[in-house]
């Protein structure tokens, strides 16, 4: 408790500290000359002479808060860091935050204030299929620009959004591929929480494990998302006996079935697991000593060992709290706004076309995952890394792929 | 005329409350709102489908369903079921591995539109759809428990849970429904772009009127000897039963009426919103929808509006400005109504009415015998102490001294 | 079922009759509150799973603290008991400042605590944050307890039913053989009666409300070590709490008891054999359709209406 009080304190103190570089940098920025308003913003964007208004759009209340807050975090580092390196064309960014209150129908009607009403330069926001689903239409009728972070199911490419979350072959192809050779598994047990991104990740894993490693499904099982007692599917698992399970569980469900899988002795030492779905935020809810030794097919994770990662952990747990944990999706968060200014800057335009032409090909070497590339399809390309889980709650990385094409229409997996 | 004065707008004072509300959906919203704005009064304006069918349902009836959702919901899909359908023609989904099928159903491995399906590429059984199915479902839900005599709060439990079961449904059938994401990117309805600005002003007339004679349909049913009936069963549904009038009929009729109502607010939801998606049908909504007709007053259909009006009004401005203030303000307001106003805004207005017409009586301007005859506002302030009395004797007397029941 | 042998069947036969019996005492650990106050009083208390999520909350704290001070290995029954009297007290205080109000509308009642639960829940978030957390458990309560080679029975399955054994026999002991526990049962039954022989029926509700609540906040407490903790977990499991008790027939512990038993059996054994989704679906409308059939559940009450 005590301790909690002292980090508050310290944030507090270094928030004020990073007000006032703040205001040196935007005074400093200001002597600079930004090139005209009318210039660069030809479409009627919130765009002045000294700052561009973005917005961010996620659940800070409601169900999906405990997942979005992570990204909301990186999000607002982001816009801080790039605001106190001179900003975007010489322009602040200001946020307007919005809630989407873990409710698609309101992510819609906040999507469209943000593009109609506060005519924002772009959105970073949406976290669950669904709500992404929901605010595609308005983004593309409005013409707005969203980047999307979480990794998904694929089947989707809109011009009007770009996705720096993985798409499903690119986590799950590779992290099949090290199992079958790494952990010389030919009989796979998938689980998932039965909604749109597992079933989808299921259909193109079981592809991959029939015809392209010659192994066999043992079972494929979903359960309602909210679901919190698996004694049955452990004990299916049990009679099943298969080499590796593959899992896709999200929210409280994963939680309890890890607290669950552990508890009934199929521990990492009886029974590999590779999952899909844990990443460092939801360690904290899963507990460390239930995930001991089970792995994670991510792109990023805390532990990665790059200098570009080790700079932005820093970062992050300045700005937010040394107790703080990253995890994939909360990386995926923070590459959009950067992704946006360079974006922005090359075109040297707030245009959303203009600014969606330039991000095709963009290169960024040093992210915190390591190298990463804006494919013409608007999804990034990018390594597949599988995390082996420690008790502290930390990931050792075990095996990284090469830089994977991002390809969200996998022919002969659909 | 007699009879559209005193039965569909339920006497003068009645008509006044609709003519009000009339200009103020019709000319002083539309003249003063820009099209967003408009098109967010239009959304509410569904969930006042909901609520005006709770009033009839909960406050005249007596029976609270936690499971209106369910029927919003299936309004909704009904009108989604078409426009998605008129959405995926062959050429627009031709990169699918089945051209002419919703894509969700593409990504599921589904070769062929399912047969429940195909009927819903018409409009005109569509249109019947969306009233006809939820009724059906509710006259199920109505025969089955009403004859059983579940009454109370075992119905209004297991009408939430049917709408989880639904719900469930509706996520892990995701082949046939959408799932999760719900039926999503709606276009058009025969050609006609429902995303268009021009569009979206016709919807909402079209969506007020509908409204105002949804409202109408339930002034008619409340003024007329079923409402008194109702109101009797509420208070005293022994007493009635005795009195040789099946019980059970009256309630399946007032839930399959509120059903219907809710199912046409769906379906007009989709089609302003755009789409439809299971976090309606669930429990959380259902309550929400509950509590808009509380806020309004659960005893009058014009609050009704009202009350899912300033509800949704102050969910998206406190959102905007202090989305984690709403949220303990929506729990303060929940209590507050309960614990205070019981009968809500329109029990607030009566009384600073009924104030002012004390007032007015002292200075001889109007004559009490005036108001005698209109139902509106006469019912609840009879009905309310027997409403109490009544469980407090349920809970008082021991069954074995009762021993009235079949 | 050609490859497996006859001991392996007998043995995943075994854990799933534990599976179930886990179940069943998981169930009913979070309707023995709700029995009592749906049961005993009438009050439809929807910030149910709240109270379960005061507990879990109140389990991490000292969780947190037992780390700090290195008693990792003994703090839990300590956590329960803190757990219990905490949401004791928060129970009591809302009896006093709402449920009080509301007894002769238990509709109504039901739309104060889901107001009750929106608040609770903000708060949780506001004060311990959007995210999960997780209490560390000492380590005798991971892992299994191995009685044959092939035979995994989870230990915080044994512990959560060794609680809802003690429990349950509490709450038994409580209601039919204390003195208080008659005064309870008195005011169910005839409040004016009850009044009239001298028991302070206004103190015996607030006790009865507030010791539900307190049986709430050990639940959640224990589904710490089986579940998830965060904001909104209360609202996994307000549902099937509900179904559980008005399945039971609201004012009998033993339909209860009953009903939980089945309920779980039913569901386990039918996951066993389909998709989980199907399960609770199937599951679910075996509830509905019974109750439809009876409406009182399976042990009738004595009021009835």
């Amino acid at each position: 408790m005590k301790l909690r009080v002292r980090n508050q304190l310290r944030i507090a103190v270094r928030h004020s500290l990073l007000a006032l570089t703040f205001t040196f940098c935007t005074l400093g920025t200001l002597a600079t000359a930004a090139p005209a308003t009318s210039k660069v913003n030809t479409t009627d964007l919130a765009v002045t002479d000294d700052s561009v208004t973005v917005g961010i759009l996620h659940s800070l209340t409601g169900t999906m808060a405990i997942s979005e807050t992570g990204s909301v975090e990186a999000e607002k580092l982001a816009i801080e860091q790039i605001n106190k390196s001179g900003g975007v064309l010489g322009r602040q960014i200001k946020i307007i935050v919005e809630d989407g209150a873990s409710d698609w129908p309101t992510f819609a009607e906040k999507a469209k204030k943000l593009l109609v009403k506060d005519k924002t330069a772009a959105v970073f926001g949406a976290w669950t299929s669904a709500s992404r689903k929901a605010v595609l239409p308005v983004f593309e009728k409005e013409n707005g620009l969203l980047y999307y972070p979480t990794f998904y199911e694929g089947l989707e490419q809109s011009h009007n959004v770009f996705y720096t979350g993985q798409e499903a072959t690119q986590q799950i192809l590779a992290g099949l591929d090290w199992a079958s050779k790494t952990l010389k598994a030919k009989k796979f047990y998938l689980i998932g929480s039965d909604y749109i991104w597992p079933r989808t990740s299921m259909k193109i894993a079981r592809k991959h494990i029939e015809k392209v490693l010659k192994g066999t499904v043992v079972d494929e099982q979903y359960y309602p998302l909210g679901h919190t007692q698996f004694g049955s599917l452990i004990n299916k698992i049990k009679l099943k006996k298969p080499d590796v399970i593959f899992a896709a569980v999200v929210g409280g469900s994963n939680v309890a079935f890890f607290k669950q899988l552990n508890a009934a002795g199929l521990t990492a030492k009886r029974q590999p697991l590779l999952t899909i779905s844990v990443t460092e935020d939801e360690v904290l809810g899963i507990g460390g000593e239930n995930l001991e030794g089970f792995y994670s097919s991510m792109k990023y994770f805390q532990a990665l060992d790059l200098p570009g990662n080790k700079k932005f952990v820093q970062e992050f747990k300045n700005k937010w709290g040394n107790d703080s944990v990253i995890g994939d999706v909360t990386e995926s968060a923070y590459l959009g706004p950067w992704l946006w200014k360079w974006a922005v800057e090359k075109a040297g335009s707030f245009d959303v076309d203009k600014v969606v032409k330039a991000s095709e090909n963009l290169e960024w070497k040093d992210s915190p995952h390591g190298y990463l590339k804006v494919d013409k399809n608007h999804h990034l390309w990018m390594k597949t890394r599988i995390g082996q889980w420690k008790r502290d709650g930390q990931a050792k990385i075990v095996f990284e792929s090469d830089v994977i094409k991002p390809d969200p229409f996998p022919k002969g997996y659909q | 005329m007699e009879f559209v004065k005193e039965r569909l707008l339920g006497g003068k004072e009645g008509a006044r409350g609709i003519l009000i509300l009339a200009v103020l959906l019709l000319i002083v919203f539309p003249l003063f709102l820009d099209i967003f704005r408009l098109n967010l009064v239009g959304k509410y304006l569904t969930y006042a489908f909901v609520a005006v069918g709770l009033v009839l349902c909960w406050g005249y009836g007596g029976i609270l369903s936690l499971g209106q959702g369910l029927f919003f919901g299936l309004g909704g899909y009904a009108m989604a079921m078409f426009l998605k359908l008129e959405a995926s023609d062959p050429e627009s989904t031709k990169i699918q591995s089945t051209p002419g099928i919703p894509d969700f159903m593409d990504w599921n491995q589904l070769t062929a539109l399912p047969w429940f399906w195909e009927p819903f590429n018409n409009l005109f059984f569509t249109l019947i759809a969306i009233i006809v199915v939820p009724s059906i479902f509710a006259f199920i839900i109505g025969v089955a428990m009403f004859r059983r005599r579940v009454s109370g709060v075992y119905f209004a439990i297991i009408t939430q849970a049917i709408a989880l079961i639904l719900t469930v449904l509706i996520v892990g059938q995701q082949g046939y429904t959408g799932g999760i994401n719900g039926i999503t990117d709606l276009r058009t309805l025969l050609g006609w772009d429902i995303r268009s600005d021009s569009a979206k002003y016709i919807l909402y007339f079209v969506n007020v009127v509908l409204l105002l004679g949804v409202i109408m349909i339930g002034k008619f049913v409340i003024t007329g000897k079923l409402g008194r009936l109702l109101l009797a069963m509420r208070d005293k549904e022994d007493r009635v039963r005795f009195s040789g009038y099946d019980v059970a009929s009256f309630k399946v009729f007032i839930f399959v009426l509120a059903a219907a109502m809710s199912a046409i607010g769906g379906a007009m939801f989709t089609l302003q919103v755009g789409f439809m998606s299971p976090s309606f049908v669930g429990i959380v909504p259902s309550i929400e929808m509950v509590i808009f007709a509380a806020v309004g007053g659960r005893m009058s259909l014009i609050g009704a509006v009202y009350g899912a009006l300033i509800v949704n009004f102050g969910k998206t401005y406190f959102s905007e400005s202090a989305p984690v203030l709403w949220l303990l303000l929506m729990g303060a307001l929940f209590i507050t109504v309960v614990m205070a106003f019981p009968n809500g805004l329109a029990g607030l207005w009566d009384k600073y009415k009924d104030k002012l017409n004390r007032d007015s009586l002292k200075n001889g301007f109007r004559s009490l015998g005036k108001r005698e005859k209109t139902f509106d506002i006469k019912w609840p302030k009879i009905t309310l102490p027997k409403f109490r009395k009544k469980e407090t004797e349920v809970k008082g007397v021991p069954s074995n001294i009762r021993g009235d029941h079949a | 079922m050609g490859d497996f042998t006859t001991t392996e069947l007998m043995s995943i036969f075994a854990m799933q009759g534990f599976a179930g019996i886990s179940l069943f005492s998981v169930l009913l650990l979070m309707a023995l509150g709700l029995a009592i106050i749906f049961g005993q009083m009438g009050v439809i208390n929807m910030a149910h799973g709240e109270f379960m999520t005061i507990g879990a909350y109140t389990t991490f704290f000292m969780s947190e603290f037992a780390v700090s001070y290195g008693m990792v290995d003994i703090y839990f029954p300590f956590a329960i008991i803190a757990s219990f009297l905490i949401a004791f007290i928060v129970g009591y205080l809302v009896e006093l400042g709402l449920i009080r109000h509301l007894y002769q509308r238990p509709l109504d009642t039901l739309l104060a605590t889901w107001g009750l639960s929106l608040i609770m829940q903000q708060l949780f978030r506001s004060t311990f944050g959007a995210r999960e957390v997780s209490p560390t458990l000492p380590d005798w309560m991971l892992g299994s307890v191995q009685p044959t080679e092939t035979i995994d029975i989870p230990i915080n399955g044994l512990f959560v039913l060794g609680l809802t054994i003690v429990l349950t026999a509490g709450v038994f002991y409580f209601l039919f053989k204390s003195k208080r526990g008659v005064h309870v049962r008195a005011t169910t039954q005839n409040r004016l009666m009850a009044g009239a022989v001298g028991i302070n029926t206004k103190r015996v509700d607030r006790i009865t409300f507030a010791l539900g609540c307190g049986i709430a906040g050990v639940a959640g407490a224990a589904f710490t070590t089986i579940a998830s903790t965060g904001p909104t977990t209360g609202s996994l499991y307000i549902v099937d709490t509900f179904m559980v008790v008005v399945f039971g027939g609201a004012a009998s512990l033993f339909g209860t008891i009953a009903s939980a038993f089945s309920i779980a059996e039913a569901q386990s054994i039918m996951e066993f054999f389909i998709s989980g989704s199907m399960a609770k679906v199937l599951t679910l409308l075996f509830v509905v359709g019974i109750l439809m059939m009876r409406p009182e559940g399976l042990f009738a009450s004595k009021i009835r209406k």
